[in-house]
């Protein structure tokens, strides 16, 4: 693809118009779904395109905000070129419009009368305040699925405050149980809450669409991201609830195994970064133990009382922690000689539990990925590039899910919504761009 | 009447990946068969704390119970061939859905594949949840969620940049697949209402972590930038991160990411002298003296509670909150008004928290309603009333050991 080519190109356009065609092979094809999220819940809109709906992401005039989020195409600062914004926005069409005007609400309405779902993530009160909430477009379409995502839900104490992602990750619970001892609670660096968010918000709109399809009823859909990352931390909190011990962050180490409230390393310094290696119990634990000390022993650094340990009477939850440090300054030793790629090689070849700390440098080099043709390349030919993109999140036998079109440029599709679906003339589009609507 | 009424789910599944997903469904009105036996019990019953008192006991498991509530649990010895694997077969006939998450394979060999029980079922909808594929040179690797958060790249990016990788806590990765899981089954059941065709789901665990970090492998394919850990650090925030507050190991947070809520952070503050000081006065002076900055942030946070910093800050418009403990978050006023939990009596635990769904259904109230059953509590009541047994029958087969 040559750069600079715009998309009113007839050569790009027949091809827009076959990618565009491809989306009925998606389970969702016959859906419509408005998306007026920010980034709290681009993942949402993006799951039921994955699965071939037609999400129109509905972007304030100039573009949403969230285009300013990095890293960027060749670190190129331009709204156009947010890698963000390309991640999680693909399988979208796109288009501007002000909904605070009377105009833009108007337009909006008629949309929204013949869609199946609306999403949104603003806060609670502003789409009601519009009279473009779900009280209003229920009445205009008593079918529809209005899916409201925020920081706490649509009421509560909380309901009003302003939330990132780290306050979403401390209210939750998350941090209390990341970092060191001693130190401040940690998040993970990039972002979690905003895709847990997403990704469980596509959960709720599908039950509700589901009893929809089959009551002829919409509803109200109202996600929390603090209560989505309740189950990022899994069962830590039942620990509280029946024993009243409290689950803390622990570091590099495992602690919640062992009743004797032992801990175990999880991290081990290798040879070019770390490992993640557990001493575990139940049989994959005997079996990975039995498996690593013959591997130490092939290399001669497997000590006599490891190799003569009774694997089969070894019990993870009464085990000492004189016990477990003993067993780990042997394998700490021996995990030093080895790299990341061995370790992988061999914990699938002998059946071992364990993997490498993989960076997306080596994500890329699994050719697990290649052999289940995760990867796809898709074209961007404003940028004269193709980029190499995760693909679809699961594999359907009558379905296909996986990535469609890139994400939009700014008002890419105003053309064709406008005109082609509302029925507008091209001059009634460029009054609208000219007062500021569109 | 809730959303999934008259579906019926049935899970040769264990642990978090597969279980989970049927939770939700449950959670929402489906029947949900949780398949186990009892030479094998689900490993959360077996393997993992918490078990209330301490007490080990296979139906003690705050986290069984937490994966499993208003389902029926029944035993089956699949080993039992051949009547086993016909009385699974019978069970798949009438169900909707199969959730499975063994090893790829494991189900074939028991002669329970795909291809097994569309035989007997042709519109069945089934989902695998694997560590990492059906298909692929290392799809036969099993591995556990906590472990497999390292290979798709989240424990990478959770730490400081000098130090070691930190854990995020139990099988994270798991619960990513298990709204995939479930997203994927509610399609595939919107579109078997409409074209009669079932369809057989394979979900990488490992694929749909990566949803999650879209971004920064573009960013790794077009500028080479391999994305590191860096504490709570934010490129486009200062100040951001954690800070003690009054009290034993407590802790808020506070973000700063415009020019008006640096304001009315200082504001707040009491305007201190350093907070003009040209080291703190732009969003670059920030991030070049971010380490100075978290000190006097911290100074100022330490003599109050994490909840007076929150609603403080809050009040003026700047993002900040609690770090909650695990010992706050069945208080933790918010989710306490949704409400996010529901306490229900079990015979061996007592009162336990179950949890809510995370999105609210107005017109459909979710559960939790049961608590999670007993291993095999259902057997009798599944096998003669939901699926027709004859009592004899299944007499029989109780003897005989297939229900064990």
């Amino acid at each position: 693809m040559k750069k600079g080519q715009g998309t009113e190109s007839p050569a790009l356009f027949f091809k827009f118009i076959m990618l565009a065609g491809n989306r009925n092979q998606g389970l969702l094809a016959p859906y419509r779904v408005l998306d007026l999220t920010d980034e709290l819940g681009f993942l949402c809109g993006k799951v039921l395109g994955d699965l071939g709906a037609d999400v129109i992401k509905i972007e304030r005039p100039g573009g949403d905000p969230a285009r300013r989020l990095g890293p960027f195409f060749k670190d190129e600062r331009d709204p156009e070129k947010s890698l963000y914004w390309f991640g999680f926005n693909n399988n979208k069409r796109g288009i501007t419009l002000d909904i605070e005007s009377p105009k833009g609400r108007e337009l909006f309405s008629k949309l929204a009368a013949k869609a199946d779902f609306v999403i949104e993530s603003f806060t609670p009160g502003y789409l009601d305040k519009l009279k473009i909430g779900y009280s209003a477009l229920s009445r205009l379409n008593p079918k529809i699925v209005v899916t409201s995502i925020t920081p706490f839900g649509q009421t509560g104490p909380y309901s009003l405050f302003h939330a990132s992602d780290i306050e979403i990750m401390a209210l939750s619970g998350c941090m209390s149980l990341t970092g060191d001892p001693g130190r401040p609670p940690l998040r993970v660096t990039f972002p979690q809450s905003y895709s847990w968010t997403g990704s469980y918000a596509a959960m709720g709109a599908l039950l509700a669409h589901y009893h929809r399809q089959e009551s002829g009823e919409g509803q109200h859909v109202d996600v929390s991201a603090q209560a989505c990352l309740l189950w990022a931390f899994s069962h830590a909190h039942t620990f509280w609830d029946l024993n009243r011990h409290m689950e803390k962050r622990a570091g590099s180490f495992m602690t919640g195994r062992s009743i004797t409230g032992a801990k175990m390393r999880v991290f081990w310094p290798c040879k070019d970064g770390y490992l993640n290696f557990i001493i575990y119990g139940g049989e994959a634990g005997r079996r990975t133990n039995q498996a690593l000390v013959e591997w130490m022993d092939s290399k001669g650094m497997a000590p006599d009382f490891l190799q003569q340990k009774d694997w089969q009477t070894f019990d993870i939850a009464k085990v000492m922690q004189e016990e477990i440090d003993r067993m780990e300054e042997p394998i700490a030793r021996f995990f030093t000689g080895v790299t990341k790629a061995e370790f992988f090689k061999e914990v699938v070849k002998r059946e071992m539990l364990g993997y490498p700390v993989a960076s997306v440098k080596e994500i890329f080099e699994d050719p697990q990925h290649a052999a289940r043709d995760f990867w796809q390349e898709v074209d961007h030919p404003e940028l004269g590039c193709s980029i190499t993109y995760p693909g679809g999140f699961a594999k359907f036998s009558a379905g296909a899910c996986r990535i469609w079109r890139r994400a939009p440029r700014i008002g890419e599709h105003n053309e064709e919504i406008y005109c082609g679906e509302l029925g507008m003339t091209k001059e009634e589009v460029e009054k609208l761009k000219s007062e500021g609507v569109i | 009447m809730q959303a999934l009424k008259g579906v019926k789910i049935v899970e040769f599944a264990a642990f978090a990946a597969g279980p989970v997903v049927g939770k939700h469904l449950a959670d929402h009105g489906a029947t949900v068969v949780h398949v186990e036996s009892k030479v094998r019990p689900d490993g959360f019953r077996t393997h993992y704390p918490p078990y209330k008192d301490n007490i080990h006991g296979l139906n003690r498991s705050g986290l069984f119970a937490l994966c499993n509530n208003d389902k029926l649990d029944i035993t089956i010895n699949l080993k039992k061939t051949p009547k086993a694997t016909e009385l699974a077969k019978n069970i798949v006939a009438w169900s909707d859905v199969v959730i499975e998450n063994f090893s790829p394979g494991t189900m074939a060999r028991l002669g329970l594949g795909y291809e097994d029980l569309k035989k007997v079922k042709p519109d069945l909808i089934m989902l695998s949840s694997s560590n990492l594929g059906q298909s692929g040179p290392h799809a036969h690797h099993a591995g556990f969620g906590s472990q497999l958060s390292s290979l798709a790249g989240f424990t990478h990016l959770t730490g400081y940049p000098d130090g070691p990788p930190q854990i995020l806590y139990g099988p994270y990765i798991d619960y990513i697949a298990v709204a995939y899981g479930a997203v994927a089954i509610l399609a595939a059941l919107d579109y078997k209402r409409r074209t009669g065709k079932g369809n057989y789901i394979d979900t990488a665990q490992y694929e749909t972590g990566l949803q999650y970090l879209a971004p920064i492998l573009l960013d790794y394919k077009v500028n080479g930038r391999v994305a590191a850990r860096n504490a709570n650090r934010d490129p486009d925030a200062a100040p951001h991160g954690a800070y003690p507050c009054k009290g034993d190991d407590h802790w808020c947070v506070i973000s700063v990411s415009t020019v008006a809520e640096w304001k009315a952070l200082c504001r707040v503050m009491g305007n201190p002298t350093w907070s003009v000081d040209k080291k703190f006065s732009s969003h670059a002076a920030r991030k070049a003296n971010e380490d100075e900055l978290d000190v006097k942030i911290g100074a100022w946070t330490r003599s109050l509670t994490a909840r007076a910093v929150m609603e403080k800050l809050q009040k003026a418009g700047v993002k900040a909150g609690v770090v909650n403990r695990m010992c706050d978050v069945y208080d933790d006023p918010q989710l306490k008004q949704r409400p996010q939990w529901v306490e229900l009596e079990h015979p061996e635990i007592g009162k336990m928290h179950y949890q809510r769904p995370p999105f609210l259904l107005a017109k459909t109230p979710p559960g939790p309603a049961k608590r999670d059953p007993l291993l095999g509590e259902h057997n009798e009541y599944f096998y003669c009333d939901l699926l027709g047994l004859s009592r004899a029958d299944y007499e029989a087969l109780v003897k005989e050991g297939v229900i064990d």
